[in-house]
């Protein structure tokens, strides 16, 4: 015999009480709620939708009481590509599409198996882009003085992630190495650069590095900030990856041993496929707080994303409209870490799937 | 003869092949390369402080420092050393991270618990506030509320008033500044007294009766004293004067919208820190607790809270170091910190990179050390008392 489901246990009616309405308390949450909502929200709405100014190319197209994002309108060319010359554009967003024509055959298996593909990645391609965006080689010449806005973001961003991941490998490896000077040196590596804030180890690759180099010697601006953000990215994920290595069980490197498999190819085929698939949601974090902190290269006067919009909202010529461009800033990293945080996520149950069986096994 | 067999076996692994001598190998390679490094790295550097004239050594630290900074703890002038600059500088930075610890914390804990409320609309909103604070780059916040929210505010004569006590204006937030008059240490100290009889009380006592007196215990030394000698604690409040607020404290806008955007951006992490610690605790605990009779707020209290704070309190750390660090980021606004006044203006007037670097890299070192032997203090006494 089927039986209906008691009549008040469905339905929104039903959900309202068991959700806003429960007791007293709850009721006054409720309430709480709902008066947030209407003091936050319609005002929002109001000014960055109704009352805003979407349309103009001049100042005095502003003037209600709403937005003006004009002001983002005019500026988005700068938002996105900074100084760089508006004939050369072209290049940065070829060298943008190429990245995905490098990454994307990636998420097809056969290929994801593959070396030279992975070579191509982290070789080619950077090789290739710099190529493209600096120039030189029958290529007018770009300076990295006038790289800026959101390709200057993902330009550092890009950089920092590929220099985290083979980094943070050797330095977490190294930490678990059972040689003393090996264990010694990385600790030590991992644990000061962890231990001290990113805009000193910035202000280190731009006003101490030039001194330790060979005069003669001289190092790009913006190579310099990467160096620096490479250095905390890679000390970030080495922590990360020794979680993983930690989570794989000792019996698996020990029958690695035993298969007499040399060290490298212990970790490459057992250990690491192994401890990196556990840190996933670690690794895509540590992505998304380097994501984040290019923003910090503006201190050491590099124009970014965040820079451009802050030399914008100080312009004194657009003074009065500093909430838009920090709003649209924002709203560019947001989506780019929130996304990142779902794709992990996302990532991390389809992993998950594949996985339940053998540990039930054992 | 057989000596000689044993010394070389045929089939002996080959010199090379051995792990233990390429083990050691490898690890003379490391440290060579590490120690050749450093040393090029400095004698590259002696080259190039001596070509561009640049005094090294730490003879600068007791130069007058001939900059002024706006906000000081200690006393300071444009005449007082280096040394004394950093000193501001250090303090200013210790300041900012306690203040924002401890809003951070109180934040953090309240949208966390929210993130579990039962209610769906508190829910909602945790989420959200967590989701939003946590992809927006901590640089950008501070830039929000200095730029587009504290500097536009009006002047002084239009300021924004908080019951006529506090003011809100472009020169920062004024508030009402204790004034210790006669006697006030003798109040702190019946204070303090009053704090510890009131801890033993409730730890000794038994019942429901022991929460009165603790509370008598808590409020009697400090009202015996007020009896004895007038209470000693007056407060000067702000005024507006003509262009100006005459007395009360007055905390300038860097330092407002530092601590702001650094305790709201580390309490959207405490939350999600707070609700994976307690979605840690099994629902049968609760459950147990139920069974037992605890009212929903003890059972928070004595049953879930306690299991949590294991999981909580590791992480827990790893934000107020972060909060700490993060705090250099006051360079980009000016708020006078240590990075600002040392790693910024010292840096540039006396152009000893390498010192003043190594200086400000030590501290925060140290700072992080400290905070983390702490709470790991604090975590081996909590997981004994547990058990």
């Amino acid at each position: 015999m089927e039986r209906m489901p008691p009549p008040n246990r469905i339905g929104p009616l039903a959900w309202a009480r068991a959700n806003l309405l429960s007791g007293p308390f709850n009721i006054l949450l409720t309430l709480l709620g709902l008066w947030l909502l209407w003091a936050i929200v319609p005002p929002v709405l109001e000014w960055a939708l109704l009352k805003a100014q979407f349309l103009g190319d001049s100042r005095d197209d502003c003037g209600g009481e709403g937005a003006c994002w004009v002001f983002v309108r005019v500026h988005l060319p700068q938002f996105l590509y900074g100084f760089y010359p508006e004939a050369e554009r072209w290049r940065v967003n070829l060298g943008v599409a190429l990245l995905a024509v490098f990454a994307v055959p990636l998420a097809w298996r056969r290929l994801r198996e593959n070396v030279w593909a992975w070579a191509a990645l982290f070789l080619a391609y950077p090789l290739l882009a710099w190529w493209l965006f600096h120039g030189g080689l029958g290529l007018p010449e770009v300076d990295t003085s006038r790289w800026g806005g959101l390709f200057l973001t993902l330009v550092v961003a890009g950089s920092s992630m590929a220099a985290a991941l083979p980094l943070g490998i050797l330095l977490a490896l190294g930490r678990r190495s059972e040689l003393p000077v090996v264990k010694a040196v990385s600790t030590v590596f991992i644990e000061f650069w962890r231990g001290v804030p990113h805009i000193t180890v910035l202000f280190m690759a731009s006003v101490m590095l030039p001194l330790f180099l060979p005069s003669g010697v001289d190092l790009d601006k913006l190579l310099r900030a990467l160096i620096g953000v490479a250095i905390f990215a890679g000390a970030y994920m080495a922590e990360v990856i020794r979680g993983g290595l930690q989570g794989v069980p000792a019996g698996q490197l020990e029958a690695a041993k035993a298969l007499g498999l040399s060290y490298w190819r212990q970790m490459r085929l057992v250990v690491l496929p192994q401890a990196l698939r556990l840190v996933i949601p670690g690794i895509v974090n540590v992505f998304i707080a380097l994501f984040k902190d290019t923003s910090l290269v503006l201190i050491i006067g590099l124009f970014d994303l965040l820079g451009v919009v802050q030399a914008a909202v100080t312009n004194p010529q657009w003074l009065g409209y500093a909430i838009e461009g920090y709003v649209f800033a924002a709203l560019v990293f947001w989506l780019f870490c929130y996304g990142m945080s779902v794709l992990s996520r996302r990532l991390e149950r389809r992993l998950n799937v594949g996985r339940g069986a053998p540990q039930e096994l054992a | 003869m057989s000596a000689s067999e044993s010394k070389a076996p045929p089939d002996a692994v080959p010199l090379w092949r051995r792990p233990r001598l390429r083990g050691w190998l490898l690890q003379a390679l490391l440290l060579a390369a590490v120690l050749g490094a450093v040393g090029l790295m400095f004698g590259n550097a002696l080259d190039n402080l001596a070509r561009q004239g640049i005094a090294s050594g730490f003879g600068f630290w007791d130069q007058p420092a001939g900059f002024g900074i706006n906000t000081t703890l200690i006393e300071y002038s444009e005449t007082s050393s280096y040394g004394r600059a950093f000193l501001v500088g250090l303090l200013n930075t210790l300041l900012v991270s306690a203040i924002g610890i401890v809003l951070a914390t109180l934040v953090g804990f309240v949208i966390g618990v929210a993130r579990l409320s039962p209610n769906a609309l508190i829910r909602g909103w945790a989420y959200a506030y967590v989701e939003v604070i946590r992809n927006i780059p901590l640089l950008l916040q501070i830039f929000f509320w200095y730029f587009a929210v504290l500097r536009p505010l009006p002047g002084p004569r239009e300021a924004i008033s908080l019951f006529d006590l506090a003011f809100l204006s472009n020169r920062g937030l004024q508030l009402p500044r204790p004034l210790p008059e006669q006697g006030f240490g003798w109040l702190l100290a019946a204070f303090l007294v009053g704090i510890v009889a009131a801890v033993v009380l409730l730890r000794r006592g038994r019942g429901g009766g022991r929460w009165w007196w603790s509370l008598a215990a808590l409020l009697l030394p400090p009202l015996a004293v007020a009896a004895l000698v007038g209470w000693p604690l007056g407060w000067s409040v702000p005024e507006l004067t003509r262009f100006n607020f005459r007395g009360g404290m007055a905390l300038t806008p860097e330092f407002v919208a530092l601590v702001l955007a650094l305790s709201l951006y580390t309490a959207s992490f405490i939350a999600e820190i707070v609700r994976a610690g307690i979605q840690s605790v099994r629902r049968g605990q609760r459950e147990a607790a139920a069974a037992l009779g605890l009212p929903p707020g003890l059972t928070l209290r004595k049953v879930v809270l306690p299991q949590a704070m294991r999981v909580i309190v590791p992480p827990l750390t790893n934000q107020y170091l972060n909060l700490t660090k993060n705090s250099s980021l006051a360079a980009a606004i000016a708020y006078p910190d240590l990075v600002s006044v040392f790693a910024g203006t010292v840096l540039n007037q006396t152009g000893q990179a390498v010192e003043v670097i190594s200086i400000t890299m030590a501290v925060y070192l140290a700072i992080s050390l400290t905070i983390a032997a702490l709470m790991g203090w604090y975590n081996r006494r909590q997981a004994l008392v547990e058990r």
